[in-house]
């Protein structure tokens, strides 16, 4: 199973689902939702949060949400 | 305006404003140009006021050229399904159950074109409560750049609004977006563009048509939106509990139901908003070939967010913040300092000597004085602050500091308030309504004022001054500075540990998440900047000003009455002085002296009459209620090494901390000699009573001591409960005391002292 914290700077990934249904619904708003193409571009200085682009914008997350989101690497 | 020459020369209070007709409201994600839009539409003559209840500011004007139509603009928010206060007040606007306010008639949706999917999605909510929306597709020139062409056209007809393609910084499809506001804009087709999942959707409708039944107050065409929220959004859902209690127990009847169906519920708006914007976007939207795959903003990003440069970065910039805060707004304030030292002359000059004369001088001017003092500091910091939000830096703050202040229980949005600390409590607390976490929000506005604030400055530096040697250490420090440097290093390390308790103690268990939008950047608008700067600044004075005023006018009472009796020493010193003078002013008038000469007798007199004057002073003030309070409570004090003077400057500066300086100043009778800081620093030097063991002890009880009313007036109204800011006041006396006690119980057994 890959989550979105498996991926490396630079790679893309297809969200296919969640690990959990904990996740916070802004992140639904924000259109992290099956289906969406992300791709990381960074982590921050310390390593934690992590530099998403989705749908043409740059997303936030700490790891701690990224660990419960699946995806499959494009 | 023409004629205005003839107008009198007097300011005229201005008519009053025409009622309004009409309400066109502002929405739409942050940072799209909101605010510039609103700045084109109304021109320069704004109102700022408050939402009942909370803080959020109410910013409104009139559509230039149409006094009837009020224009407003709402706080940023990414969707109607509110988590910040700020999303709050858009949201309660929007659906019309703002206190106060109708729902408008007419809601201006500003889009980022660069960003057309997200934003679209807050666009299509807002449709579905069927006002009339009109789309200001803003940053058309942001698009270009990025190599991208957009049909307009195209986007209008398949949303079924106009959209109005613009450039709000340089003032471009403004006029023509008022041609549309003005001819009229009809409300949205009333059949849903998107859809829902049907096993969401028949609930959503037979929950509508219940509440409809139960709440008809609610239009019609938002009944489906409202059943929708309160099905997925717990907050959204209690706010029913009491209206529509059978609508409430049917929501919790479907989510049950929903659930056990493992219906993916809570997501299904998404998946059905997104899933009708996703393909019209792509219908609309054009890469140019020679579109980049990295704009300018993500080779910025590679800087500011890299790994080592990054934090260097910010931490320069910090440096430069302090800088300015503490070097270059002295000159300003000195220069206030003096303003309202001249004014309380000018009226000492007119006044007759009394009561009512001090009353107005030493308790309203310099009350008044107390916060103004700190003006430029706070301007200054609003203006940094201004500049980071407007370039969009503000979030890469967030992102380099938040896994550091994850650890003690804060979010990485907590730095702003805490660096904002270190100038005033007040804005700072207020700058903590970007959380959209309650528990990230209460920590950091509970620690935020142990951040050592420009109000402690003057104490630190007196007492620094009076008691620590100065001796040089290590190229430009020295024991003084380190001192100094100490004390702030002291409040923002136990500001830390303040935030690590409540988080494992307190709010234990609660989780909180982090999910921030990183905004392109964008190259800032002074001007903006300037106008929020002053806005804040005006929010601050008078919200601080009104307290301050307020409670420096009553310690000024408690400070001089009861009166104290006259001592006949100081009465005949004072009779014979002014003996004195009356006759050495005949005798020159008798010889026709130069005008000189009476200026110089003039400075004699003063100059013997100060030490009389203070010396009854001093005497009042023993004798006053604070005088007595001061005696009475230092058994209390004694063990952290305070007597009673220490004790009455205490609590005199409970009202703002700074006054501590003025009332040592008093006590000691110098109030009114010439440089009374540099004497006052003496005296308390020569008193016995005191030693650098005290004035450490002192010192550190004002690191922590929450001397400060207009920080628990704005707790209080940031987190609308006295219980936080009354927490707040007793764990800060308590680190106060215990760590003065500590410190000057072990000094002594240390033998210092
Ligand atoms: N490139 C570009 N930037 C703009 C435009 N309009 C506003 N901005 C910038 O976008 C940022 C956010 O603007 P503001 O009006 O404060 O947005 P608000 O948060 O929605 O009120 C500021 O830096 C503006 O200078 C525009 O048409 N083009
Ligand atoms: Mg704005």
């Amino acid at each position: 199973m890959t989550t979105l914290r498996d991926l490396r700077p630079g790679e893309r990934g297809r969200v296919t689902g969640y690990v959990s249904d904990q996740l916070p619904p802004r992140l639904f708003e924000m259109g992290l939702l099956p289906g969406t193409e992300v791709e990381l571009i960074r982590l921050a200085p310390l390593g934690d949060p992590i530099d998403l682009k989705v749908r043409g914008f740059h997303l936030s997350i700490r790891k701690h949400e990224a660990e419960l989101i699946l995806v499959e690497r494009l | 305006m023409s004629g205005s020459c003839h107008e009198p020369a007097v300011a005229v209070e201005a008519p009053r404003a025409p009622t309004i007709t009409r309400r066109i409201a502002l929405a739409g994600n942050p940072n799209v140009g909101k605010t510039t839009l609103f700045n084109l539409l109304t021109g320069l003559r704004q109102k700022v006021a408050n939402y009942p209840g909370v803080t959020v500011e109410r910013k409104s004007g009139r559509l230039v050229g149409h006094e009837r139509i009020e224009v407003v603009d709402l706080p940023g928010t990414y969707s109607l399904n509110p988590r910040s206060i700020d999303e709050r007040v858009a949201y309660e606007v929007l659906v019309g159950r703002m206190r106060g306010e109708p729902a408008p008639d007419v809601v201006v949706c500003v889009v980022d074109a660069t960003n057309l999917e997200r934003n679209l999605y807050l666009v299509s909510q807002i449709m579905d409560l069927g006002l009339p929306v009109v789309v200001a597709l803003n940053m058309m020139d942001a698009l270009a750049e990025n190599g991208l062409e957009l049909d307009v056209e195209g986007l209008a007809r398949r949303l079924g609004v106009p959209v109005v393609p613009m450039v709000a910084r340089k003032g471009q499809g403004v006029d023509r977006l008022k041609e549309i506001l003005l001819r009229g804009v009809p409300p949205p087709p009333a059949e849903r563009r998107w859809m829902l999942m049907p096993a969401v959707a028949s609930v959503v409708e037979e929950m509508a048509q219940r509440l409809g039944e139960e709440a008809p107050d609610v239009p019609e065409r938002q009944r489906f939106f409202e059943a929708l929220s309160a099905l997925t959004s717990d907050p959204l859902l209690e706010t029913w509990q009491q209206r529509a209690p059978r609508f409430y127990e049917a929501a919790l009847e479907a989510r049950r139901d929903l659930e056990a169906r493992r219906v993916p519920y809570r997501q299904a708006e998404m998946i059905g908003r997104y899933g009708w914007l996703s393909p019209l976007v792509a219908e609309v939207l054009r890469k140019r070939p020679d579109a980049q795959e990295r704009t300018l903003s993500d080779r910025i990003d590679a800087v500011l967010t890299h790994r080592v440069a990054g934090p260097l970065i910010f931490f320069a910039l910090l440096l430069l913040i302090f800088q300015a805060i503490f070097s270059w707004a002295v000159p300003f304030m000195d220069a206030i300092e003096a303003a309202v030292a001249w004014t309380g002359e000018q009226v000492r000059a007119v006044m007759p000597d009394g009561f009512l004369e001090d009353l107005i001088v030493d308790g309203a001017i310099t009350g008044v004085g107390n916060v103004l003092v700190f003006l430029p500091q706070i301007l200054l910091l609003f203006f940094f602050l201004g500049l980071m939000e407007d370039t969009g830096y503000m979030a890469r703050v967030a992102f380099i500091m938040d896994r550091l202040m994850r650890r003690l229980g804060l979010s990485g949005a907590s730095v702003v308030p805490l660096l904002s600390g270190y100038a005033c409590a007040v804005p700072a607390i207020m700058a903590a309504r970007t959380l959209d976490n309650e528990r990230d929000r209460i920590i950091t506005i509970m620690v935020t004022p142990l951040m050592s604030c420009s109000a402690r400055l003057p104490v630190y530096t007196l007492f620094i001054a009076a008691f620590i040697p100065k001796i040089p250490v290590l190229g430009p420090f020295d024991t003084q500075g380190l001192a100094m440097f100490s004390l702030y290093l002291l409040g923002t390390g136990m500001a830390f540990v303040a935030a690590w308790v409540l988080k494992t103690f307190v709010f234990k268990g609660e989780s909180a998440y982090f999910v921030m939008e990183l905004p392109p950047y964008r190259a800032p608008q002074f001007k903006q900047i300037v106008y929020r700067m002053i806005d804040r600044a005006k929010a601050f004075v008078t919200r601080a000003g009104k307290i301050i005023f307020s409670l420096s006018i009553v310690i000024w009472f408690l400070a001089s009455f009861p009166r104290a009796e006259l001592d006949p020493e100081l009465t005949t010193a004072r009779q014979e002085l002014e003996t004195w003078y009356a006759h050495a002013r005949d005798s020159l008038e008798t010889v026709g002296a130069p005008v000189a000469a009476f200026e110089e007798l003039e400075a004699t007199y003063e100059e013997r009459l100060a030490p009389i004057a203070d010396a009854e002073a001093a005497r009042q003030i023993s004798q006053s209620f604070i005088g007595r309070l001061g005696h009475a409570l230092a058994p209390m004090m004694r063990p952290l090494g305070f007597d009673w003077k220490i004790t009455a400057g205490i609590i005199s500066s409970f009202p703002a901390r700074e006054v501590i300086v003025g009332t040592m100043a008093t006590i000691y009778g110098v109030a009114r000699a010439s440089d009374d800081e540099i004497i006052l620093r003496e005296v308390l030097r020569a008193d016995p009573a005191y030693s650098p063991l005290v004035a450490v002890s002192l010192l550190v009880f004002y690191v922590f001591a929450l001397q400060c009313m207009s920080t628990l007036a704005i707790a209080r109204r940031e987190l609308g409960t006295w219980k936080w800011p009354a927490v707040m006041w007793l764990y800060m006396f308590a680190l106060a005391y215990l760590f003065s006690l500590f410190i000057y119980q072990g000094g002594r057994l240390l033998g210092l002292g």
